[in-house]
């Protein structure tokens, strides 16, 4: 029924971003950016770019030509408009907590780093809303909006330290997304620089806006379509009392069915986490936090609101957990408690960095009923791989964390690693999922989304990117891999742990 | 070959013709909102999604449906309601029908979008089958997906000029425990006041409405909280008898208000969409109903276009001329308010890369698109 297509439509013209820029070039780009900012503002010396190198994605680096830092808008457009004209690509950075290694720079790119655009610009008590400038730490929102006794809902787990500029490039979640949505829910409007140095505005303060719904579609781009110079944000109202239930359970697939059956009861916990035996052994030891090592699995199902609500929800909520066979309960009775209780959960990443000597965080999403199946695959290609894993789990999303362990000092256990996280989200993708979650694609996952994605779909995406930006030069050969990229990346592709014709040799 | 499956391959195939022939489509399921948005292009071949409904997949469990664009907007519900849940944004259907694909197309949400969210905070995944005659698939059928841009949220809203719709996945919610609908006498000024304070209090407010020199507000949510906010926001309580058909008139524009008098063919129903707590809109000898916390103004009015989409401009927003008397008035004035000439110039690119032929709904979102 399909028909073969024109397959070179799709493919976008780049700038080959992976080649060093020639010192004559760099020097022009050097004093055309002086004219732009001030000395201060531009940093070119190997020390001073070092930082920059790579993302919270360590693994990834590249030194970039030049880091700019901007303090005013006229100045992003300027120099979004030099690097147009001297065709140099750009990658927009915010706080660098990135796991995706959506800000890595380009050999031979401008690194636009919008830390210094930190100003909360306006709080509006009586429209819930506020309008903050892109280096805004994601926490420093919630802070500014207390005193009003409102919050800024999206809390992914970095939020002290990442910026809403990048929380707008990767549509960032955060263990409460299930009841109050992701960053694509909680932003009104966006104000952005396109390569070209137009000004645009997505969206509005009004709950909707005429047009195409491109304020969506930059949200969660990865900083490939435009370059965020301001964002409004919806604020609610605070919780007055916010109480989780710890439960235990002696088998996952018993856990698995809990969190089916609460969403069943038309019960939308607040936030409602999953941690295996492995992951509760690890963080016990570090946060001493009271969790039942015996369990095979426990869940952190928590509810907010009005005290009267917040009642009336638990008493709900332990009814089905204990229809689902949770063998022991605790109800959070203070604050203190409560954060005793989350604290393992959120700690679950520093807890692995203290087994193992380096891990590999997947951020795969499957639908929620076949967790219990995932995570006896994942445990089967622990054999495999033999690697060992931690799964943690946004299980009221359907969210996967689960953590690789390694030692990258042992030959091969990086690629081994690098092999079982592919395969998990192979697995994520086959069970009608996605290969991230919350991430994003980066230049981490862009082989997997040859897999979840055909070629005319991938055609599609690039259509988007050339109607932002017609040249390619924001953020290129991030997220969206390239026909030929994935034509390669299939031919050495190991489908499902069995090669194609594995009777022959390779390498 | 099914039927369904058949509806596939014509459709494909009459994009395909169009194609070949130069000529544009025309997307419909009932027809039930075609008063809304720019009118179609006379010359356009209709292809209809009536045949192609269905339930594809729906696990309660994991609070997502899998659609078909064709599927009525009530069989949908119906289905969601045997199991307790709902389309949170409350989708309006007008004159009682409408289809899943063009409830997606046109983005349009109801009362509950003041708590609940739009059209576009639901959409999770579609099919499509685009210019090339390929089936595409974007999103999927889980809550987090940050995979690719999402095509899914721009093609809501975008009244079918980028591709045909085929199939809908949605993120769909429990029904509250409780509901239960207050009212108060108050004139429109303070109605917005009102409502604007109780957004910041822990009130489990889901829908407001404004008419007539009253204000309705719903609570929905755990017994206890309906309880305590109905203590604390004093009102008189309507019964669910009068509560329930009155959401329904409002949602569906069956209610009174919203219908236009054909004697007076100049009146129209403005539809004006500003931040909540925007000042009453005063001076165009008018009659208004305001929902979503401040935050839409229906308006029939006969005061001249610009005018209202000046003071809409204004107050940070934009006006829609929803509902005409005569179809001739939106050609003329424009059903929407303009968009920026940067934001544009993306709109043009973005027909222009995924839909170059201009086959499908050409003019219906914005003229020459």
């Amino acid at each position: 029924m399909n028909a073969p297509r024109e397959l070179h439509l799709g493919e976008l013209r780049f700038s080959d971003y992976t080649q060093p820029i020639d010192s004559e070039k760099r020097n022009a780009l050097i004093q055309t950016l002086s004219a732009i900012v001030p000395s201060a503002s531009l940093l070119t010396a190997p020390e001073a770019l070092r930082p920059y190198e790579c993302d919270g994605l360590a693994g990834y680096r590249q030194l970039p030509a030049v880091v700019v830092l901007p303090t005013e808008e006229s100045q992003v457009v300027a120099i979004l408009k030099a690097a147009h004209r001297m065709d140099v690509p750009v990658v927009a950075r915010g706080a660098g907590t990135g796991l995706s290694g959506g800000a890595m720079p380009h050999r031979g790119g401008i690194v636009l780093s919008l830390a210094r655009f930190k100003s909360i610009l306006s709080i509006d008590p009586v429209s819930r809303t506020a309008r903050v400038q892109p280096g805004v730490r994601n926490a420093a929102i919630s802070e500014a909006a207390a005193p009003f006794g409102l919050y800024y809902a999206p809390d992914p787990s970095s939020q002290i330290a990442c910026s809403i500029g990048g929380n707008v490039a990767e549509n960032s979640g955060g263990v409460h997304c299930l009841k109050y949505g992701l960053t694509v829910h909680n932003v009104l409007r966006v104000r952005a620089i396109t390569i070209e140095g137009d000004v645009i505005e997505l969206g509005s303060e009004a709950l909707d806006s005429p047009g195409l719904d491109c304020l969506s579609t930059m949200i969660g781009s990865e900083g490939m379509l435009a370059v965020t110079t301001e964002v409004t944000v919806r604020l609610i109202p605070k919780p007055q009392l916010a109480r989780v239930i710890m439960a235990s359970f002696d088998d996952v697939e018993k856990s698995g069915a809990a969190v089916a059956n609460l969403i069943a009861a038309g019960i939308i916990p607040a936030g409602l986490e999953m941690m295996d035996q492995k992951t509760t052994a690890a963080v016990e030891e570090f946060v001493h936090a009271g969790y039942d090592l015996n369990a095979q699995a426990i869940l952190l199902c928590e509810s907010d609101g009005t005290p009267e609500e917040v009642e009336e929800e638990i008493v709900r909520m332990k009814e089905v957990l204990a229809q689902n066979g949770a063998t022991d309960m605790r109800v959070s009775e203070s604050e203190d408690e409560r954060l005793r209780f989350w604290s393992g959960r959120k700690n679950a990443f520093p807890a692995a960095g203290r087994v193992a000597a380096d891990y590999y965080c997947m951020d795969g999403t499957i639908p929620r009923r076949r967790l219990g199946e995932m995570l006896k695959r994942i445990s089967e290609m622990e054999k495999k791989y033999n690697l060992g894993c931690m799964n943690v789990f946004h299980a009221g999303d359907g969210n996967l964390h689960p953590l690789i362990l390694f030692d990258v000092s042992n030959p091969g256990e990086f690629h081994r690693a690098e092999l079982f996280g592919a395969e998990i989200l192979e697995l994520c993708v086959e069970f009608g999922g996605t290969v991230t979650g919350e991430h994003g694609v980066g230049i981490e996952k862009i082989n997997s989304m040859c897999v979840q994605f055909s070629p005319e779909e991938r055609i599609g995406f690039f259509a988007v990117k050339r109607a932002f930006d017609p040249v390619g030069l924001l953020n290129p050969g991030k997220a969206i891999p390239t026909l030929s990229r994935c034509a390669e990346y299939g031919r050495m592709h190991v489908h499902h742990g069995a090669l194609k014709f594995k009777e022959l040799p390779r390498f | 070959m099914t039927p369904q499956t058949d509806w596939l391959a014509q459709s494909i195939e009459m994009i395909r013709e169009a194609k070949a022939t130069g000529q544009s489509l025309r997307f419909e399921g009932f027809g039930s909102k075609n008063f809304y948005g720019q009118p179609p292009t006379a010359a356009s071949r209709l292809l209809s999604t009536r045949a192609y409904s269905g339930i594809v997949d729906y696990d309660p469990t994991e609070l997502v449906v899998v659609v078909k664009s064709g599927t009525p907007i009530t069989e949908l519900e119906s289905v969601l309601s045997q199991s307790g849940q709902m389309l949170a944004f409350e989708p309006p259907r007008f004159g009682g029908l409408g289809s899943a694909g063009g409830m997606i197309a046109t983005g349009l949400s109801g009362p509950r979008r003041l708590s609940a969210g739009a059209a576009k905070d639901f959409i999770l995944g579609i099919t499509m089958v685009d210019t090339q005659c390929v089936q595409l698939r974007f999103g999927g059928t889980v809550m987090k997906n940050v995979a690719g841009y999402d095509l899914s949220r721009l093609n809501t809203g975008a009244m079918g000029i980028l591709g045909l719709l085929v199939d809908l996945s949605l993120k769909v919610l429990p029904k509250p425990p409780a509901e239960e609908t207050i009212e108060f006498e108050v004139n429109a000024k303070e109605s917005i006041d009102w409502v604007n304070a109780w957004g910041g209090k822990p009130y489990p407010i889901s829908a407001t409405c404004w008419i007539s020199g009253r204000l309705f507000v719903r609570l929905s949510g755990a017994f206890a909280a309906v309880r305590a906010a109905k203590e604390k926001m004093g009102g008189q309580l309507l019964s669910d008898s009068k509560a329930n058909p009155f959401w329904v008139g409002i949602r569906d524009h069956s209610d009174g208000f919203f219908s236009l008098d054909s004697d007076d063919p100049d009146t129209a129903l403005w539809r004006i969409s500003v931040p909540t707590a925007s000042a009453h809109i005063t001076g165009l000898m008018d009659a208004q109903c305001i929902e979503w916390g401040g935050g839409l103004r229906w308006i029939k009015t006969s005061a001249p276009a610009q005018q209202i989409r000046e003071i809409a401009r204004a107050l940070g927003g934009h006006a829609t001329l929803f509902r005409t008397v005569h179809p001739e008035m939106r050609a003329r004035i424009g059903a929407f308010s303009e968009i920026s000439p940067a934001i544009m110039k993306i709109h043009q690119r973005l027909k222009q890369e995924l839909d170059p032929n201009s086959i499908f709904n050409p003019g219906r979102l914005i003229a020459g698109l």
